[in-house]
C-alpha cells in the first residue's frame, strides 16, 4: 500500500538491485574480498585455498576482527581509539598478573581484566566528553600511557623481564580454557577424518583438528554487533550519535552514555584478544598488540566507515580485517616478496576511503 | 475561546547585565496558529528557548494546562508536550527518514531483547508523512535526500505524532523557496486542524499572515501587543516589527511589504 503510493511519483526511477547494492556500506568490503581471492586464486599455490590453508589465514583475521568491529562501532559513534593495541599489551599483562602471580583461576581473572580495561575505556571517554577535545588526540596520549604502563608494570612484576611466562601452566585444566584458546568441535572434525570427508594425517589424525576458537569470537562479536547496530535502539542511537550529537541529544539519545559504553566497548574486545593470545601463546609481553590500533581503524574503514562518523557497519569490517587476514597470510603462499604486505595494505585504505566517500554522496543523494 | 495551553506573563530573561527579554507576554490555545514576530536581535530565540525549557526565565509565571510550572530542562517541556523544531531540525542526513522519525524514542518488540520494531516504524513513518501530505520512496530513503521543504515537515511530523500540545517552529520558511514554503504552510494549517497549539516564529510578515491567527510582536526584548487575523495588515505589523523607524523611508521602493 504505501510502496503502491510512492511508486506513483514520477520523477523516480525505479532502484536497480545493483543501485540498491551500490548503498550498502560494506559492499566495497565485500568486493575487496572477492578481488583478493581472485588475486590468490591466480598467484598463490592452491594449499591456501584448502581447509587447513584457509583456518590458517582467518585466525589472525580473526583477531583483528574483533578489534575492527569494535572499533567500527566507535568509529559510527564519531570517535576514534588509538589505544586499542596498547590496550591488549596492558590488558595481557593484567590478566598475566592475575593468573600467574596470583593464581586466580580464569573465571575471576577475565571478569576483572574486562572491568580494568573497561575502566581505562571509561576514563579515555570521559576525558573526551570532559574535555570536548577529539578522541584522536585524547587516545593518541593513552597509546603511549598504556604501552608504557606495560613496560613498566611488566618489569615491576616479574623482576625486570618485559615478558611474563606461565600462563600456559596457571590456567591449564581450568574449565574456561577451551572458551579461550585452542580449536573447537575437535570430536566433530575427528569424526569427519575417520569417515575420510577432511583430509586426515598418517596417524588419522585431521589436518585440521578443529576450528580455532578465536574464529568462533570473531564470527559472534560480528554477528551480535550487527543486531545491536542494525535492529536495535541502542545501535540506532550509535548511528545519531555520530552522525550529529546535537541533533541526537536534542532528540532524547543520551549521548554522553552511548560514546562511554563504545570507549569500553573497544577497550573490552582489546581485552578479549589479549586474553586470547595469551593463553595461546603462554606469555604475555609488551610489544603484544603492536600496530594493531591502526590496522584495526584500516578494517573498519575497508569496512564502509566514514571517518567523519555516523556510517559504517560491523559486517563490513569484519570483511575488511579478512581481507587483511588474506594479504598477510596469502603472500607467503606465492612467490612475492612478503614486505609487500604493507605497500598492499596502504593502497587498499586509499582505495575504501575513495570508494567510500563516492558511496556516501550517492546515499545522500548529494550533487 | 479556549483556555491557553501555555499562558507566559512578563517573562524577563538576564544574561549577565544584558537584558534579552523585558517582558513579554504570550499565550497559545489549542488549534490556533500564533505567530510571533519581530526582528534580529528582538529576543525570539531567546524566549523560544525559555519556552522550551532550555532558558530558565528570571522572572514571571508560566502556567501549563492552568497550573504553574517550571521547566528544569528541555526534556521536561518535551514531556509535558511543548515540542521545539529548531532551525537545524535535529536530523541526521545520512540516516533513513524512519531512523530519523524515531531517533532516541524508537519502538521495541521482544520480551527479553528489546528489539527495534523496524517495520512497525516504516509503517507508521509512511502513514504520519502521507498524512502530512508527503509520498516517501521509501522508508529507508535518507533524510539526505529529502528537500529543505520536505525536512521540515518530517520534523514537524514527529513532534506531532509524539505528541506535542504546542508545537514551537522556529523560522521554518527563512531557507525554503516558493513552493517548498507553501508546502511547509500548508502543514502548519494541517498540524493546527489536528488541534495543536502552533508558535509560528518569523521575520517575514507575508508568511506569517498566511497562517496566523494571532499575531504577537516582538521588540527590543518586549512584546507590543497581540492582534487577532483581520485586525492588522502586512504594513502595520512590519511597522511594529522595526519598531516604526528607519523601514519609513524605504517604504516607496518597496512596494509596501518586505
Amino acid at each position: 500500500m504505501a510502496n503502491a503510493t510512492a511508486s506513483a511519483d514520477e520523477r523516480i526511477k525505479t532502484e536497480s538491485i545493483t543501485t540498491r547494492l551500490m548503498k550498502r556500506p560494506e559492499l566495497g568490503a565485500i568486493g575487496g574480498v572477492i578481488l583478493v581471492t581472485i588475486f590468490f586464486l591466480f598467484t598463490a599455490s592452491g594449499s591456501m585455498f584448502t581447509f587447513s590453508g584457509i583456518m590458517n589465514f582467518l585466525t589472525p583475521a580473526a583477531q583483528l576482527g574483533i578489534l575492527g568491529i569494535a572499533a567500527a562501532m566507535l568509529m559510527i559513534g564519531g570517535e576514534f581509539d588509538l589505544s586499542i593495541g596498547s590496550m591488549v599489551a596492558f590488558a595481557g599483562m593484567i590478566f598475566g598478573v592475575l593468573v600467574v602471580n596470583m593464581g586466580l583461576p580464569l573465571i575471576f581473572a577475565i571478569p576483572l581484566t574486562m572491568a580494568f580495561a573497561g575502566a581505562m575505556g571509561a576514563v579515555n571517554g570521559a576525558i573526551v566528553l570532559r574535555t570536548g577535545l577529539p578522541s584522536f588526540i585524547v587516545t593518541l596520549a593513552f597509546l603511549f600511557i598504556l604501552r608504557g604502563a606495560s613496560l613498566v608494570g611488566l618489569k615491576l612484576f616479574t623482576g625486570g623481564s618485559t615478558q611474563l611466562r606461565g600462563v600456559r601452566d596457571a590456567v591449564e585444566g581450568d574449565w574456561l580454557t577451551p572458551v579461550f584458546s585452542g580449536d573447537a568441535f575437535g570430536g566433530a572434525f575427528q569424526w569427519m577424518a575417520d569417515n575420510g570427508w577432511i583430509d586426515s594425517m598418517n596417524s588419522g589424525a585431521p589436518k585440521v583438528p578443529g576450528i580455532p576458537v578465536e574464529i568462533l569470537w570473531f564470527i559472534a562479536v560480528a554477528v551480535v554487533a550487527t543486531f545491536v547496530l542494525l535492529r536495535t535502539p541502542a545501535g540506532n542511537w550509535i548511528f545519531a550519535t555520530g552522525g550529529d550529537k546535537n541533533a541526537a541529544s536534542n532528540s532524547g539519545v543520551p549521548v554522553r552514555k552511548v560514546k562511554i559504553s563504545l570507549f569500553m566497548l573497544t577497550a573490552c574486545a582489546a581485552a578479549i584478544v589479549a586474553i586470547i593470545t595469551v593463553i595461546d601463546t603462554g606469555s604475555t609481553d609488551a610489544r603484544r598488540g603492536f600496530m594493531k590500533e591502526f590496522e584495526a581503524i584500516i578494517a573498519a574503514v575497508i569496512g564502509g566507515c566514514l571517518l567523519t562518523g555516523g556510517y559504517g557497519s560491523a559486517i563490513g569490517a569484519f570483511f575488511g580485517a579478512i581481507i587483511f587476514g588474506m594479504v598477510t597470510i596469502g603472500l607467503t603462499y606465492t612467490g612475492f616478496d612478503q614486505d609487500w604486505f604493507q605497500v598492499f595494505l596502504g593502497g587498499m585504505l586509499l582505495l575504501a576511503v575513495v570508494f567510500n566517500n563516492a558511496i556516501r554522496k550517492r546515499v545522500t543523494g548529494e550533487r | 475561546m479556549t483556555d491557553p495551553i501555555i499562558h507566559m506573563e512578563g517573562i524577563k530573561k538576564h544574561f549577565g547585565n544584558v537584558i534579552a527579554l523585558n517582558g513579554v507576554t504570550f499565550d497559545v490555545r489549542p488549534g490556533e496558529c500564533h505567530c510571533l514576530l519581530g526582528d534580529n536581535g528582538a529576543g525570539k530565540s531567546t524566549f523560544i528557548k525559555t519556552m522550551s525549557g532550555v532558558h530558565k526565565p528570571t522572572e514571571g509565571s508560566i502556567m501549563f494546562e492552568g497550573k504553574p510550572l517550571s521547566f528544569d530542562s528541555p526534556r521536561d517541556a518535551m514531556e509535558a508536550g511543548i515540542a521545539t523544531v529548531f532551525q537545524d531540525l535535529a536530523m541526521i542526513p545520512l540516516m533513513s527518514v524512519t531512523r530519523n522519525f524515531f531517533m532516541g524514542r524508537e519502538p521495541t518488540k521482544g520480551r527479553f531483547i528489546k528489539r527495534f520494531d523496524l517495520d512497525v516504524a516504516n509503517d507508521i513513518c509512511m502513514e504520519e508523512m502521507r498524512r502530512m501530505g508527503i509520498n516517501l520512496r521509501a522508508p529507508d530513503q535518507a533524510v539526505g535526500t529529502l528537500s529543505g521543504g520536505e525536512r521540515q515537515t518530517v520534523a514537524i511530523a514527529r513532534a506531532v505524532y509524539f505528541g506535542a500540545k504546542v508545537l514551537i517552529l522556529d523560522e521554518p520558511t527563512s531557507a525554503l523557496g516558493v513552493r517548498q514554503t507553501s508546502n511547509v504552510l500548508a502543514t502548519i494549517a494541517r498540524v493546527r486542524s489536528q488541534g495543536v497549539g502552533v508558535v509560528f516564529i518569523s521575520h517575514n510578515v507575508r508568511h506569517a499572515l498566511a497562517v496566523g491567527d494571532r499575531f504577537t510582536v516582538l521588540n527590543r526584548g518586549q512584546t507590543l501587543g497581540t492582534a487577532l487575523k483581520g485586525e492588522i495588515d502586512a504594513a502595520e505589523l512590519q511597522d511594529l516589527m522595526a519598531g516604526g523607524q528607519e523601514l519609513a523611508k524605504l517604504e516607496g521602493s518597496l512596494g509596501g511589504t518586505i
